[in-house]
């Protein structure tokens, strides 16, 4: 009765707050605009463009060999895969057959690309909820498959390894022995970031139950990736519609139903798990072959329009190109699974706390130069 | 019942993940990967494979392998790779013959692609492996990668 009357009383309005774009806990350049009663977020409004940098309108000036390097800086953690996207999509539609060896090497590359970007995303987890150890001892992990990458295409993020037509060189010598190195190590560790976040019980007690994401929101507002398999959404693109190696390989698709942050994580680590695998059963029998199909210095592609699907780190990437038989592509357009994860923000953490939209986004694992392109 | 349930699994979960952090911190130096990196500029090796910047080599006699051909100015996403060349009489055939006068190249610009470096038909630019390319102002980043008063090596352009 008391308690009643002194809600009454005391008069509560809805006001807004700005979380970003220069947030901590927001991944880069996301504003978010918040309007909260208390603690209690009521709506969540995502203000994209602070990284635009025109990367469709870009390709539209490029010719497709010099495309791949700008797909590299959309979502900078799966760079290979996206330059994957878009070679597979130029040789679809210049109906080029690459060699066994180029795909067994590009399989292997954006699955290390994947390693990578899941460390990164563990790491930044558990830094959002809290826990700066995680942070560094992900990069120190990170660094061995970045040492890969460097030897064997140059640079360490931003790649451009993939050209028209296969690889634009062959793997180092050291790449295989690397790669098992790596496999060695990386395979005592994941157990040791179960030991030190997945089973504490803080960390669930802040995850489980948070952020429920069901199966049908998550069809309707066209999540992919971790997020929807988190809510229990067959979507991975290497299992329905395999590209490149994978329908060489034996791996099962992490799959969990109860749409939680938790199960989010769970789904990324078990990811982890099958991305070795994947990268075992491939590293050992790599098979001779060219490395670069012959295409012409000037590749034009036939009057159409082209798709291409590819699993990212973060969930289904589509690349389409609709060409009118020049130098150049008329349209380009990326679907990029950060921009239709974001949407489902606002729907699933109505009502929540605001430490809570904190660790949803963590879950979802958003590059925002991939929201923004 | 679940109340000390509830605390004893706490704390057990807590002592399971000082267990890892505790084991780094008594064998600190196990694994460590760190780099000490203003103070190892001596010993730290770049792989070959490095793109730091694009660099063209000279031989003894300042000689390059640029014929001029401007592949690697067409194939450069971005306009960082500038050619100026000139036509010069060729003392044996008394033919006109292309030849660079600058090859400027812009690092400021550059987004290490590679694509040039692919391009490139007789391999007269290359990659160089440093990796400090800081400086106080922008225009010392506009480079002429072409020596003055190098010539084209013989035998390139065949």
């Amino acid at each position: 009765m008391a308690d009643q009357e002194l809600e009454t009383k005391i008069k509560t309005e809805e006001y807004f707050v700005n979380m970003g774009p220069q947030h901590p806990a927001a991944h880069g350049v996301l504003r978010l605009l918040l309007t909260i009663d208390g603690e209690i977020i009521k709506n969540v409004e995502p203000d994209l463009g602070y990284i635009h940098r025109s990367i469709e309108k870009m390709c539209e000036r490029d010719s497709y060999q010099q495309i791949v390097h700008l797909t590299d800086r959309m979502d900078y953690l799966s760079s290979n895969i996206n330059n994957e996207a878009v070679c597979l999509a130029v040789e679809k539609a210049l109906e080029i057959e690459v060699s066994d060896r180029v795909k067994v090497i590009r399989t292997i590359i954006s699955e290390l690309t994947r390693i990578a970007s899941h460390c990164l995303w563990w790491g930044v987890m558990g830094m959002d909820l809290g826990a700066l150890t995680t942070y560094f001892y992900a990069f120190r992990d990170r660094e061995y498959i970045n040492d890969i990458f460097e030897e064997t295409c140059g640079a360490r993020l931003t790649m451009n390894y993939n050209a028209p037509g296969g690889l634009m060189f062959d793997i180092h010598p050291n790449f295989v022995k690397r790669t098992k190195d790596f496999i060695k190590h990386f395979k005592t560790k994941i157990p040791e970031y179960d030991r030190l976040v997945t089973g504490n019980v803080i960390f669930q007690k802040r995850t489980k139950g948070v952020g429920v994401l069901t199966k049908e929101d998550a069809i309707s507002y066209g999540v992919t990736g971790p997020v929807a398999r988190g809510s229990g959404l067959s979507s991975d693109v290497r299992k329905l519609h395999p590209y490149s190696a994978y329908d060489r390989v034996d791996f099962k698709e992490a799959l969990l139903t109860a749409g939680d942050t938790f199960a989010r994580y769970e789904v990324r680590i078990m990811e982890l798990w099958e991305s070795i695998s994947i990268i075992e059963q491939l590293i050992d029998n790599i098979p001779e072959g060219e490395i670069k199909a012959t295409t012409k210095a000037v590749i034009k592609l036939p009057k159409g329009e082209y798709y291409q699907r590819v699993e990212a780190a973060r969930g289904e990437l589509g690349v389409y190109i609709n060409s009118t038989g020049t130098k150049n592509p008329y349209r380009v357009k990326f679907r990029s699974p950060g921009f239709s994860n974001l949407s489902v923000l606002n729907h699933i953490t109505k009502g929540s706390k605001i430490a809570d939209l904190v660790a949803t986004m963590a879950s979802f694992d958003f590059v925002i130069p991939d929201i923004d392109r | 019942m679940s109340y000390f349930s509830d605390i004893y699994n706490g704390v057990k979960s807590l002592i399971t993940g000082m267990k890892v952090t505790g084991g780094y911190f008594i064998h600190a130096r196990k694994g460590a990967i760190t780099q000490q990196y203003p103070d190892n500029r001596e010993t730290l090796k770049m792989f070959d494979r490095f793109r730091g910047e694009v660099v063209m080599p000279h031989d003894e006699n300042n000689q390059h392998r640029c014929t001029g051909c401007q592949s690697c100015e067409i194939a450069c996403p971005n306009g960082s790779i500038e050619i100026i060349w000139d036509r010069a009489i060729d003392p044996e055939t008394g033919k006109k013959k292309k030849k660079i006068d600058k090859h400027i190249y812009h690092l400021s610009m550059c987004t290490m692609c590679g694509l040039c470096i692919e391009a490139c038909p007789t391999d007269a630019i290359v990659w160089a492996q440093n990796y400090e390319n800081s400086v106080y102002d922008r225009s010392y980043l506009t480079k002429t990668l072409n020596q003055p008063g190098s010539t084209v090596q013989a035998g390139v352009e065949d």
